[in-house]
This record gives structure tokens, C-alpha cells and sequence, in this order.
């Protein structure tokens, strides 16, 4: 799924800006150039402090958004309707557990281990997308998450994929041919509600309702109050700007919701065909740094489950990490 | 008793336990220990339930059964003829694991003999899950030698808990003599006794390799009544919450 748009800040960017210091002219004037020209950077190459930190920041929490945003979906495949739905749900699922797998693994080349990121989300340091802090209510939840929301972290990985990190850029381009697949899982799901009994149209429009101002925050905050630096695109960690992304959202999916005589609880929402731009009411952006500071309503849920998980697998982690005493065997 | 009744019913207990233990294994998605075992219990969640699946459908297809996704979600508790071993909850890994351990190998031998079952759908069926099974156990056997080598607690964790699965495990092979003779009789599988007798010489060797002792099969008191429509109390919520959705509407479609 599901990196979502908007890379959150650290609280305290104080060190980083002395390590940036430290970097040597010379070899940042050669760093950016490469970049200029369209090279990919590989984890041995020299890069700037903050180029590496704002990486990890932003795949780590890509990583945690996979891992975190399974929970909501999850809850559902015990409940999927029927074997079809019930098959795709695990197999969607299970794939964006291998993405976390993906990325967590690319932001390790970056030098910060898999387990220093899952203690940092443990912790409540390291963030993930804020749309997996709302809860899946209903069955039409899922059809909204896998169309919609898998739709949205479809625009801002494709833009991620051209990046200028190699290991992260790879990982990209694999989760995105995957997430294809899984927008058009949840696509079939919402046309079957779309177009079935008044309960199951209810059901959606129910859904919509309540996911429309998660899934407007979900690229985050618009570009005139966005703290992102130039510096970020420049070295093309960030492609897009939310604004834009957002745009390239509503014009794709909006005109699909309304084609199936659905609507969207925001009556200013139209596409200004002088400018090319959507307009839209502004969602409630205190809520949104609301959510991320943990006030969200599955805040604790998601991060509960995540430590139980933690706790109770331990043992096994201690297990794999103990040199065999006769044989090792290759697992999994 | 017909023979289209033994099979009817043999085919009902194949299937429930495929769906009953891959909606356990799903039930890992998101909490494994490891992420890498979060998707191996997801991969075979979708392989059991898609051999239940097959199995509903030979159902459907041969023996006057009902639609795949009415017979799996919307009947009574009663009407299920699984094993109480995969009603079980997931609790630890541990657990899980050993489950896994002991019905997969279970469930490759049933397969493996029905390859020249005298019925068709059965041998059909059976070439494909042999080849999924395959990489089950595979899974299955690397994880309990690992875990019961790598010190103390680990080790005492696994062999507790196949001290503790064992007579679930046996429950996998309650025989139905009223229907099972004539399914002998007609070539169709080689009823439960010899399957139990088969499987007990295959997980034998691998518990000994990786130092766990196997509980006295003399001595223990097989949890029987799954294939009869006796349940434990755990499956009564699991076929709620499984069919929560479906049941709001049977006849829509979802």
C-alpha cells in the first residue's frame, strides 16, 4: 500500500543540522551533480548526513505504514464473505507485509537495523501514515481502503520510484506492480457494493463518508504551510508536492466515485476546469496533527497489537539468533 | 450405508479441517513473531482454504452438495465435522507451530494416498495439494528443529507443547466405521487406522532428530467426537465471525 504522502517531522532536528556541517563541499557538489544527472545513489556511495537521515525517516515509515496499515484490513480476513474475497484479502495482506519486509530491508542499507525501527515504532518516535489510525468499521471498509487509499499510495510511490536511491527506488518498483494488483482487488470489491442490494450501497456510501477527510490528509498537509525543505526535492528524496499529489488523486478517482452515482461528503468539491485544479473544502487539519501525536481514535490499538506481537515472539527471535547447537537449517 | 453418504461424509471432514486450520493460520497476519513467519502462515492460509474450497466444489459437482460458499459459511456448527485440533485457538506461536507440525503431515499422508484413489476427483485433486504440502512440512520440519535446538527455553517450550497436542492431534484420525468400510472396501483411501498408523512413522523420526520425545500414544486419550459434530467451544465463534458478513445477506452477492 500505503506510504503515505507526507513524511513527518522529528521532533527535534537540532543535531541534524550540526552533522550537516560536517559534510565536505567537494564531495556534496559531486553527490548533487550525480543526482542532477539522474544516477541512482547505492548504499556504499558517499551521500550528506541529512540525505541518509531524511531516508530512513521516510522509508522507515513507509515500512511501518505497510506493517501497521495490515492491522485494519486484517481484522476483516476472518471475516471476508465467501472464498474469493477471502483468498484475496490474505494474499493482499500478506503482500504488504512483504512490502514492510521490502522496505525495511532497504532502509538497512542505510545503516539503522530492522530492530532499531521496530523499537522506534514501538517507542512512538518513528511515525506511519495516519490514515491506518481510524478503524475498519465495516465490510465496505475494505473496499474503500483497497480501491481508495491503495489508489493514493499508488500516486505517491510511482512519483517515490524515481527518487534518487537505488535500494529504495527497486523496492518501489516491486510494490507498486503488486499494489496494482491490489487496487483492482479492492476496485472489484467496490463496484460489487456499488452495484448491489440498498444495504451493501448504504454500506459504502457509509464507508466513503467516513474515510473522505483520512483520505484527503493522506498526502498531507497543502504545500503553503508544508515544512519540506526544497533541499529534499532537490536531492529527489521528495518528488511531488502534496498539493500536486492530491490533485492527481481527485482527478483520477473522483469522477469513478461519482460515475457510480456515489458522493463525497464535501460539497465545494469540484475540478476548476480554467486552472485543471481540483477545490476542495480544507480538511480539518488540527485533527491531523491531532492523529499523528497519537490522538487518533486506534492510536493505542495498533501500536498494542504491534507490542503483543513483539513480546510474544521474542522467544522465537532469541531462538533464531542462537548459533544452532548440532545443525542449522535454512527457515522459511 | 451408501457409498455416496461415506464419501459424502469423508469429504465433508477433509474440507472442514483444510478451512477450520487455514482460518487459524490466517488469524497469524500481522502478529507473527517474525514478519518472514507472518507470511508463511498467510501462504498457507490461502493453500488450505483453497483446498477446502476444492473440496466443497468436488461436493458441489458430485454429490449433490450445495454452492461451495453457502455449505462453508452459513451452516450449523452442529452439521461441521472438523477435528478439535484445528478449532483450537492460535495462542502462542509455540502452539501454532506444533499444530502446523502435526496436521500438515497428517494431511500430506491423507493426500498421498488418495493418488490412486479408485475416485477420479479425489486423485485429481490429490497431484496438486501434494506438491503445495511439500513445502508445508518442509516449513514445518526446519522451524521444530530449530526451535527445539537452540537452548533451553525453546526447547521446553516445544516439548511441552507437543506433550500437550498430541491428543488433539490423534483426534485427526477418529474413525467413522459406518462409513469407512465401504470406502476401504471400494479402493477410495485406506481408512483412518492405516493413516494413523502411517503418520505416527513419519513425524517419529523427525521429533527424535530434533531431540523432542514423543508422548506414549498408549497413554494418551485421542480427542475425539470433531468428526461426529461434537465441538469444542471454540468453534461456535469462529463460524460466527466467519460468516458475519456473508450472513447479512446470503443471497446478495459479495
Amino acid at each position: 500500500m500505503y506510504g503515505g504522502g507526507y513524511i513527518f517531522d522529528e521532533p527535534n532536528r537540532k543535531q541534524l543540522r550540526e552533522e550537516e556541517q560536517h559534510d565536505e563541499p567537494e564531495k556534496l557538489a559531486a553527490f548533487e551533480e550525480r543526482i542532477a544527472k539522474g544516477e541512482k545513489i547505492e548504499p556504499g556511495d558517499w551521500m550528506p548526513a541529512e540525505y541518509r537521515r531524511q531516508l530512513i525517516r521516510l522509508i522507515e515509515q513507509h515500512a511501518h505504514s505497510e506493517i501497521i496499515g495490515a492491522l485494519p484490513e486484517g481484522t476483516w480476513i476472518t471475516r471476508a464473505p465467501g472464498f474469493k474475497r477471502k483468498l484475496a484479502l490474505i494474499a493482499k495482506v500478506q503482500d504488504e507485509i512483504g512490502h514492510g519486509q521490502l522496505l525495511y530491508n532497504a532502509a538497512e542499507t542505510l545503516g539503522k537495523s530492522r530492530e532499531a525501527m521496530i523499537n522506534d515504532l514501538l517507542s512512538g518516535k518513528s511515525k506511519y501514515s495516519n490514515v491506518f489510525n481510524y478503524p475498519a468499521e465495516t465490510w465496505a471498509d475494505v473496499a474503500v481502503i483497497g480501491f481508495l487509499i491503495d489508489a493514493a499510495a499508488i500516486v505517491n510511490q510511482v512519483a517515490n520510484a524515481k527518487g534518487s536511491y537505488g535500494p529504495y527506488c527497486r523496492a518501489l518498483e516491486r510494490i507498486c506492480y503488486e499494489e496494482s494488483f491490489h487496487l483492482k482487488q479492492g476496485h472489484d470489491v467496490f463496484i460489487e457494493l456499488a452495484t448491489g442490494t440498498p444495504a451493501q450501497r448504504e454500506m459504502l456510501q457509509d464507508a466513503l463518508n467516513r474515510w473522505w477527510q483520512p483520505i484527503m490528509h493522506f498526502f498531507g498537509p497543502p504545500d503553503k504551510v508544508s515544512s519540506h525543505s526544497e533541499k529534499l526535492m532537490q536531492w529527489k528524496v521528495k518528488m511531488a508536492s502534496n498539493d500536486d499529489m492530491r490533485n492527481q488523486f481527485l482527478d483520477t478517482y473522483v469522477p469513478k466515485i461519482w460515475d457510480l452515482g456515489l458522493t463525497l461528503p464535501d460539497p465545494a468539491l469540484r475540478k476548476n476546469e480554467a486552472t485543471g485544479r481540483w477545490e476542495y473544502t480544507d480538511p480539518d487539519w488540527d485533527e491531523f496533527f491531532r492523529v499523528i501525536n497519537g490522538g487518533g481514535p486506534c492510536n493505542a490499538e495498533r501500536l498494542q497489537v504491534r507490542k503483543w506481537a513483539e513480546e510474544h515472539g521474542r522467544w522465537v527471535r532469541k531462538a533464531l539468533m542462537r548459533p544452532a547447537e548440532r545443525k542449522t537449517f535454512p527457515v522459511a | 450405508m451408501s457409498y455416496n453418504a461415506a464419501l459424502t461424509d469423508l469429504i465433508i471432514k477433509m474440507a472442514d479441517d483444510e478451512l477450520i486450520q487455514g482460518h487459524r493460520n490466517s488469524e497469524w497476519t500481522g502478529l507473527g513473531p517474525v514478519m518472514e513467519e507472518d507470511i508463511a502462515f498467510s501462504s498457507m492460509a490461502q493453500d488450505k482454504i483453497g483446498h477446502a474450497w476444492a473440496l466443497y466444489r468436488i461436493l458441489h459437482e458430485n454429490l449433490e452438495g450445495k454452492d461451495p460458499d453457502k455449505f462453508a459459511f452459513h451452516r450449523p456448527e452442529k452439521d461441521f465435522k472438523c477435528s478439535h485440533l484445528v478449532e483450537m485457538p492460535n495462542e502462542e506461536y509455540g502452539f501454532s507451530l506444533m499444530r502446523h507440525f502435526l496436521f500438515d503431515h497428517a494431511e500430506a499422508i491423507r493426500y498421498e494416498s488418495l493418488v490412486d484413489s479408485s475416485f477420479e476427483p479425489f486423485r485429481m485433486l490429490s497431484k496438486k495439494v501434494k506438491g503445495e504440502l511439500k513445502y508445508h512440512t518442509l516449513h514445518a520440519n526446519a522451524w521444530i528443529m530449530q526451535l527445539s535446538q537452540a537452548g533451553e527455553e525453546s526447547y521446553q517450550r516445544m516439548q511441552e507443547v507437543l506433550n500437550n497436542t498430541m491428543a488433539l492431534a490423534a483426534g485427526i484420525f477418529e474413525a467413522s466405521p459406518e462409513y469407512e468400510n465401504i470406502l476401504v472396501t471400494e479402493k477410495v483411501y485406506p481408512g483412518e487406522a492405516a493413516l494413523y498408523q502411517r503418520w505416527l512413522d513419519r513425524i517419529y523420526p523427525i521429533l527424535v532428530k530434533a531431540s523432542l520425545n514423543l508422548p506414549d500414544i498408549k497413554t494418551i486419550t485421542p480427542a475425539y467426537g470433531g468428526r461426529q459434530g461434537i465441538h469444542t467451544p471454540y468453534l461456535q465463534p469462529l463460524l460466527k465471525e466467519m460468516g458475519e458478513v456473508f450472513n447479512l445477506d446470503t443471497e446478495a452477492s459479495w
